[in-house]
């Protein structure tokens, strides 16, 4: 009897040790992944920049990579783009997002609600292409006809599509965090008089100011990665971004060459240096999220 | 002697969906006392306290029938300004519920909402308040810092502070000591006591020795309805109902 029983415990223990060198093995593919990317890109990106020349390559305005005879590789006009479409995006998501999250969180009757929170569920889900293709078929021949433009591909098209793809970002994180401040914040404020509405921006806005701000942040970083939808709508040609003028983004401008570069040349690896530059953007904001959640934790 | 009725319940009935939380509450409230709401949880003495300055209203499927006046003014007339009443019944809460801002910020809130402006006036209005809430000295050098980094008695007395800012007429406190220490809640009865002078003040408690301590009238609620209600003195040494007497003595509740 008694063996019998030990030697169940030597199994379970075992069992317990193999999960734990598996879930220990999960964890680190998860960070040689980030690494391995991490080092993937500066070893491929940096001999294009070497080549160039740093300045060159991120404040030259002229991108030229097919040009036989006199080929630029100058990627401020994508930087500036992806910029002014973040930018943009954010002007016009944010407000309205954040408003629907306090509707939904306070103002709301409950089964509006209900029919609202899995709508904006479902915009999350929505594949990109699908913006993408719902922007160049309504948006873009709409945009045309109001400026009465050549083509309505344009930087202002990217941007609404954006704006509405950052929307459930935004709206979720934002309404958790006004969810999660306590009543009797708001209960104060009623009982000194304050209308419900006053109580809402005043108090639960201002307490649930840093999630808020991650929402943001979230958004920013889901605006400045996002290819497909807008290589659809912008138009991609190397400007300078104008509001109305066929432009290309850090993501598109990979995504639209990465196809017919070929292996080794200059115009392929100045394509990894652009992932690069976008990468670290993007660690720039993914740090940024951090030290919000992290104020909001305290 | 003035002990003129600030504010008057008469056949007050209160139901939260189908069920009846007061039954037929006549009550006349005194000005510049304190007056005790006691009884054992569930009796309704919070829900009462609540209906005096509409804070039901939030509750959803809260009917109310008959009739509750503050100064003569219907407290559930449609006509009624509910931020008005709000203003001019000021209300502290069981638990401490300091805003997450400074100290300063915290007291005037409540000014800033009802439009004042003037830094020079915010000033008075914070200094006032905490001063009257027995709180300046210990926080005179501190408003700009958090309020979150007060003791907990000291965040009670800061919220009677902000709730004294607004300028009420009344003062109602739900259990406002419950959650504190003997030091702490000593503290706030002696300033229960500063207040009368200039407000009227309603507490709910579930301490019969506060009830007894501070209040100048006291009602006893058992089940929705006003057993009884009188001098304080006269409720706990000669008790009408004898259901009130059972409650004080402790045999139940």
């Amino acid at each position: 009897m008694e063996s019998e029983t030990k030697r169940k415990g030597t199994l379970k223990e075992m069992i317990e040790l193999l999960m734990r060198v598996i879930f220990t093995a999960c964890g680190f593919i998860a960070i040689a992944f980030v690494l391995l990317i991490t080092v993937y890109l500066i070893i491929s990106g940096l001999p294009a920049i070497r080549e160039i020349g740093l300045v060159d390559f991120l404040f030259g305005t002229r991108w030229a990579s097919t040009d036989k005879t006199n080929p630029a590789y100058g990627i401020l006009p994508f930087i500036l783009t992806s910029i002014y479409g973040t930018a943009g995006a954010i002007l016009i998501g944010v407000p309205i997002g954040f408003m629907a999250a306090v509707f939904l969180s306070k103002v709301a009757p409950p089964k509006a609600a209900a029919v609202i929170r899995p709508a904006v569920d479902l915009l999350a889900g929505i594949p990109s292409v699908v913006y993408g293709l719902v922007g160049m078929m309504v948006l873009v021949p709409w945009l045309k006809d109001i400026f009465d433009l050549k083509a309505g591909d344009s930087l202002l098209a990217a941007i609404l599509v954006l704006a509405v793809m950052i929307l459930p970002s935004i709206i979720s994180v934002s309404e958790t965090a006004l969810k999660a401040v306590p009543k009797e914040y708001e209960e104060a404020s009623l009982a000194l008089g304050a209308t419900p509405l006053e109580t809402y921006f005043k108090v639960s806005v201002h307490a649930a100011r840093s999630g808020i701000a991650a929402s943001v942040v979230l958004g920013v970083g889901r605006a400045i990665g996002e290819a497909m939808a807008i290589l659809m709508v912008a138009g991609n040609s190397p400007n300078m971004p104008g509001l109305l003028r066929s432009v290309k983004f850090l993501t598109t401008a990979i995504a639209s060459e990465m196809s017919y570069s070929s292996v080794g040349s200059l115009q392929r690896n100045a394509l990894y240096s652009i992932g690069l530059v976008l990468f670290l953007f993007i660690m720039f904001i993914n740090v940024m999220l951090n030290l919000f959640l992290k104020k909001d934790k305290e | 002697m003035n002990t003129q009725t600030i504010l008057q319940a008469r056949d007050l009935d209160l139901f939260y969906g189908e069920n009846q939380a007061l039954k037929a509450i006549n009550m006349e409230i005194p000005q510049r006392r304190i007056t005790a709401l006691i009884g054992p949880s569930g009796c309704g003495k919070s829900t009462f306290l609540r209906t005096i300055n509409r804070m039901n209203d939030l509750i959803p499927g809260v009917s109310v029938r008959g009739q509750l006046t503050y100064r003569g003014e219907d407290i559930y007339s449609p006509e009624i300004d509910v931020t008005w009443l709000r203003k001019k019944i000021g209300m502290v809460f069981q638990k401490a519920n300091p805003f997450p801002m400074s100290i300063y910020d915290n007291i005037a809130y409540g000014p800033r909402i009802h439009g004042v402006r003037k830094k020079a006036e915010l000033d008075r209005i914070v200094e006032e308040s905490l001063r009257g809430a027995a709180l300046w000295d210990e926080v005179k050098d501190r408003l700009k810092k958090s309020a979150l980094g007060l003791s907990g008695g000291q965040q009670q007395r800061m919220c009677i502070a902000r709730a004294l800012a607004v300028q009420p007429d009344v003062l109602l406190m739900d259990e406002s000591t419950s959650a504190l220490d003997p030091g702490s809640t000593m503290r706030i009865e002696e300033l229960m006591s500063q207040l009368k002078e200039r407000y009227t003040v309603v507490i709910v408690t579930h301490n019969m020795q506060q009830a007894v301590r501070v209040s100048d009238h006291c009602a006893f609620f058992l089940l929705g309805e006003l057993v009884e209600y009188g001098p304080t003195q006269q409720l706990f040494s000669q008790p009408k109902d004898k259901r009130t007497e059972d409650y004080i003595t402790g045999r139940f509740g």
